[in-house]
């Protein structure tokens, strides 16, 4: 066994004192009938050739692309002291700090981290932490129903699909009904929640609502009317949650200051790699009111016997190793270290680094909306957006499959994100960050010029036809 | 309050001062945020606080010290399997081919992950005697919810809807009643018979048509294996239930026992334990859910698929109808599966072997406290056991969570203290088969000493820990004024310790 410490003489004597020859006589309680058939398994392998065979793997995937895909999770710039901080042993392999005379540093980072986001939020309690963006979403959603006793919840369409998924399997699991706030379909306002529908949907008195939930950006990258949604939540009696991506809180008003009562997130673009979808950090914040309807891990400040500060696990009686079947939610082990991650991120960066990682990816999605409308692929919704949006492409899912040949993650098919939506059968989602480079949205935009120009009148595939459509990009990104 | 001891440290907004900060990317052009509408724009910075890196890197190496792992000592903790989590399989989630793939990048471009996932899934149904095995669910917690949400659909498909019960011995973890009241479904407690075990009379009387499923963990939560689980699955079948195994305790079983074959239906695993990724200060965990034939309809969506031609996919929106759905975004934790892969195949064949060595420590350990502290059950344990003081507290007054605070004086974590409930001053001591019988020894001896000084030196436990970076906390405190977050940021405003 690799990592097995124990000498045949080590084995030996333990057996001895244990006064039986072989361990086999340990598992003699395992009825016959009911052991194991023998593992069919490849033989061990050692660590040289283990690490041929990861590389090999890791090597199939296609990290190579020039990456324009967001839809939930962002290609940021990590700075490398974060993951030569995780790599200490201390942080990660220690656990829960059950017992916080041998845990401070845990304990104290994750209070760092309720501090952090509390001012990303303008929230004054986070629990640290949840799953991803998604559960924390359907936990908010949990929330607003054990807080106001009501059983109805309305999820904006323009919630990530994935979150509104999740959130359907935890409502429908615990009797909730969930129905979708449609979206504006054409104006100036197309794309974004449908305040008059939200406002019908809550007419409804005999059916009160528990909870609103919208998403800023919004899964299709819009800006949302936030303050307008929470009003309309609040004049019910509902509470507002609010599903935000934690970068753009440097820029964009925090939930705190537009009324939101809970915000739920994906805390992944905190310094977090993109790993095909996880482990990730899911971020719930909430009002004092909520302090005890939060689920989650939730560290104060105290003292000791000799009158130091230090930092404890509490308001314990939440959780379900306390309060079992009556606990706010079945979690225990949840994301700490991406908690920690997340707060060696902002801490490196500091408000002018997180400010200057939102706006420049602001500024470089400007220029990608330039150059993708010059080459052929303007824009879906008319509304603002920070870094992400949609573009509409005959043919998407092809034009986009095509594109990977050329080097080019095109973004998302809005077709595989939101199967169930027409309005957006055609349209890729794209995103730019700090990590996009006016290179890269020259290649995307050739390439996409040259696909379009190809299906539409004849080959472009020619140099002077890409010098051409270059020059054309060049000219609109300046 | 003296803001810090000697080892303690200031929090960053304290450390903080304006106007430092280490410069990561460049700066934005003039006027980037212009086309963002006034009224959505934030009006006031968050106030983060502004180091410049050197102080970043001192304040997390400090805290990071005040802190025990697996790296740093033995860390005994009963029903959490701490052992070692071998480096390479950190070295290898850090490849960039699996770190930097986008979650939405498309099947094609993804063939290395999906392969790895796959064959995963492949090796943990080997292992669990399951027909088939989801990755998605993110950690155990989320796995149980996963299994309870299939079988209420399994009934359900069934036309079998009066099923609203689960049943959970008392012994179990909190999150197996938690889990049935998040599934919508109502408790019932079932009491352990006194030999420790499932009361299988007790389980078969609590049995009926209302009954969704059972909940067992096995080996149980006092670390015993559960021998009249077939009866107890027979039981369960008999009046149409299903059977959950919470898998927290395969540590024990490797090799020895297929929940699968047994007769279970279903089961979740928590790769932090069982298979060695790190448990990062509470996570991040994951916890595959493995399911028998009757299930496999149900698995959550997406799954991965395999293509004749030997080509991986993820299964698109909608494809399976029967599926519950998804519990979270995207396919899993697959930075933890990454490493679960690196740690099934360093073991491969030997992987019975590690239960072999983590039940041999238990037992060895086990024995060597015998006459220090009561051991309520006298029958060889798998991977870990139940130890109890409460002998020592009727003679001396020390109780468990003394002993706990007093070895952390000798260097060790302690075990996990009053769980299961049903052992009075229990003690759920895990020692894992990566610790070597010096330390296992050194541990035994560290207990058994405590002991006598219960007897000749009480107030030197009382007082314990009396070496940690702080002494024993005022929760009362913590709780009734809760201190959730740093107040008044920036350097200029809190006064910075040294």
């Amino acid at each position: 066994m690799p990592f097995g410490p124990h000498t045949p003489d080590d084995r030996a004597a333990m057996l001895a004192a244990l006064g039986i020859e072989s361990v086999d006589e340990l598992f003699a309680d395992i009825p016959p009938a009911l052991r194991a058939s023998p593992l069919r398994l490849d033989p061990p392998d050692p660590e040289a050739d283990l690490v041929d065979r990861l590389a090999g793997l890791a090597a199939r995937n296609r990290v190579d692309l020039a990456g324009f895909a967001g839809g939930g999770a962002y290609r940021h710039y990590v700075p490398a002291v974060v993951d030569q901080l995780l790599l200490r042993g201390e942080w990660y392999t220690a656990y829960t700090p059950y017992q916080p005379e041998v845990s401070q540093g845990t304990l104290q980072s994750i209070y760092e981290y309720q501090s952090l986001l509390a001012e990303l939020t303008g929230l004054d309690v986070v629990s640290a932490s949840h799953y991803d963006g998604a559960a924390a979403t359907a936990e908010a959603a949990l929330m607003t129903c054990r807080q106001t006793r009501r059983a109805r919840v309305l999820i904006s369409r323009a919630v990530h699909p994935h979150y509104r998924a999740a959130a359907k399997t935890y409502l429908d699991a615990a009797g909730i009904v969930h129905e979708e706030v449609p979206l504006v379909g054409d104006g100036p306002a197309a794309g974004t929640t449908d305040l008059g529908a939200l406002e019908r949907l809550m007419a409804d008195r005999d059916r009160p609502v528990a909870g609103v939930l919208a998403a800023q950006p919004s899964v299709l990258g819009l800006l949302e009317p936030m303050a307008e949604i929470g009003r309309l939540a609040h004049a019910a009696g509902a509470l507002f949650v609010a599903v935000v991506e934690p970068v753009s809180l440097a820029v964009l008003a925090p939930p705190g200051a537009y009324g939101a009562d809970i915000a739920a997130g994906e805390g992944q673009p905190l310094g977090i790699p993109l790993a095909y979808g996880g482990p990730y950090l899911g971020i719930l914040a909430t009002t004092e009111a909520l302090v005890r309807q939060i689920p989650g891990r939730l560290v104060g400040q105290t003292t000791d016997a000799a009158g130091r500060r230090a930092f404890v696990m509490t308001l314990r009686a939440r959780e379900q190793d306390i309060r079992r079947e009556r606990a706010a939610s079945n979690i225990c082990t949840n994301q700490a270290l991406l908690a920690l991650a997340a707060s060696i991120y902002l801490a490196e960066l500091g408000p002018h680094g997180l400010r200057d990682v939102a706006a420049l990816g602001a500024a470089r999605a400007a220029e990608l909306e330039t150059a993708l409308e010059a080459a052929g692929a303007p824009r879906v919704h008319p509304g603002p957006y920070l870094n992400e949006f949609a573009v509409r492409v005959p043919d998407a899912d092809a034009v986009h499959r095509r594109l990977l040949d050329r080097g080019v993650l095109a973004g998302v098919p809005l077709a595989t994100l939101e199967p169930g939506d027409p309005t957006v059968a055609d349209g890729l989602l794209v995103c730019a960050t700090e990590m996009t480079t006016p290179e890269e949205i020259g290649r995307f935009a050739a390439a996409l010029a040259d696909e379009l120009g190809s299906a539409g009148e004849g080959s472009l595939r020619t140099d002077a036809g890409e010098a051409a459509v270059n020059r054309r990009i060049e000219v609109a990104t300046r | 309050m003296s803001v810090t001891g000697p080892r303690l440290q200031p929090t960053l907004a304290e450390r903080s001062r304006p106007g430092r900060g280490t410069p990561i990317v460049a700066h934005p052009p003039a006027g980037a945020l212009d086309r963002i509408p006034a009224d959505q724009r934030r009006s006031n910075p968050p106030a983060l606080p502004e180091l410049n890196e050197p102080e970043v890197v001192r304040h997390y190496v400090n805290l990071s010290q005040l802190n025990h792992a697996v790296d740093t000592g033995f860390y005994p903790l009963g029903s959490c399997t701490m052992k070692f989590n071998p480096k390479v399989n950190e070295w290898a989630a850090r490849l960039p081919g699996f770190a930097q793939l986008h979650p939405l990048a498309p099947d094609e471009a993804a063939q290395g992950t999906l392969q790895l996932l796959w064959e995963l899934e492949e090796l943990l149904a080997e292992i669990t005697g399951m027909r088939a095995v989801t990755l998605q669910p993110a950690a155990g917690a989320q796995g149980e919810l996963t299994g309870i949400l299939m079988v209420r659909a399994y009934h359900r498909d069934r036309g079998d809807e009066g099923r609203t019960e689960v049943l959970v011995p008392d012994s179990a973890h909190g999150t197996n009643p938690a889990t049935a009241s998040m599934a919508g479904l109502r408790t019932v407690n079932v009491p352990s018979a006194a030999d420790g075990g499932v009361d299988v009379d007790a389980f078969r009387a609590a049995l009926g048509p209302s009954t969704a499923a059972v909940m067992i963990t096995n080996p149980s939560t006092l670390g015993l294996f559960e021998s009249r689980i077939g009866e107890l699955l027979d039981a369960v079948h008999a009046v149409g239930a299903l059977a959950y195994m919470d898998g927290a305790n395969l540590n024990a079983i490797l090799g020895r026992f297929k929940p699968g074959e047994a007769g279970f239906d279903v089961m979740h695993l928590n790769t932090h334990k069982t298979f060695s990724t790190p448990h990062g200060g509470g996570g991040p965990g994951a916890g595959p859910v493995g399911v028998g034939e009757k299930l496999v309809p149900y698995l959550p969506s997406p799954r991965v698929v395999r293509e004749a031609d030997g080509s991986f996919r993820l299964e698109r929106p909608g494809e399976r109808p029967t599926s519950i759905g998804r519990l979270r975004s995207f396919v899993g934790n697959t930075g933890v599966l990454v490493r679960a892969y690196a740690y099934l195949r360093s073991h491969g064949t030997a992987l019975a072997e590690v239960s072999d060595d983590a039940v041999l420590a238990a037992n060895y350990l086990k024995h060597r406290l015998a006459g220090s502290y009561d051991l309520p059950f006298d029958r060889p344990c798998k991977h870990e056991f139940v130890a109890s003081a409460a002998g020592l507290r009727r003679r001396t007054g020390i109780r468990t969570i003394d002993v706990a605070k007093r070895l952390i004086d000798f260097g060790f974590h302690p075990p996990t203290v009053y769980f299961p409930h049903t052992v009075e001053e229990a003690m759920l001591i895990e020692p894992t088969e990566t610790e070597s019988k010096e330390t296992i020894d050194a541990f035994a001896d560290a207990l058994i000493e405590i002991a006598r000084e219960a007897e000749d030196d009480p107030e030197r436990i009382r007082s314990a820990p009396a070496t940690a970076p702080v002494g024993r906390l005022d929760e009362a405190t913590a709780a009734r004024q809760p201190n959730l977050r740093w107040r008044a940021m920036t350097g200029r405003e809190m006064p910075c310790p040294t």
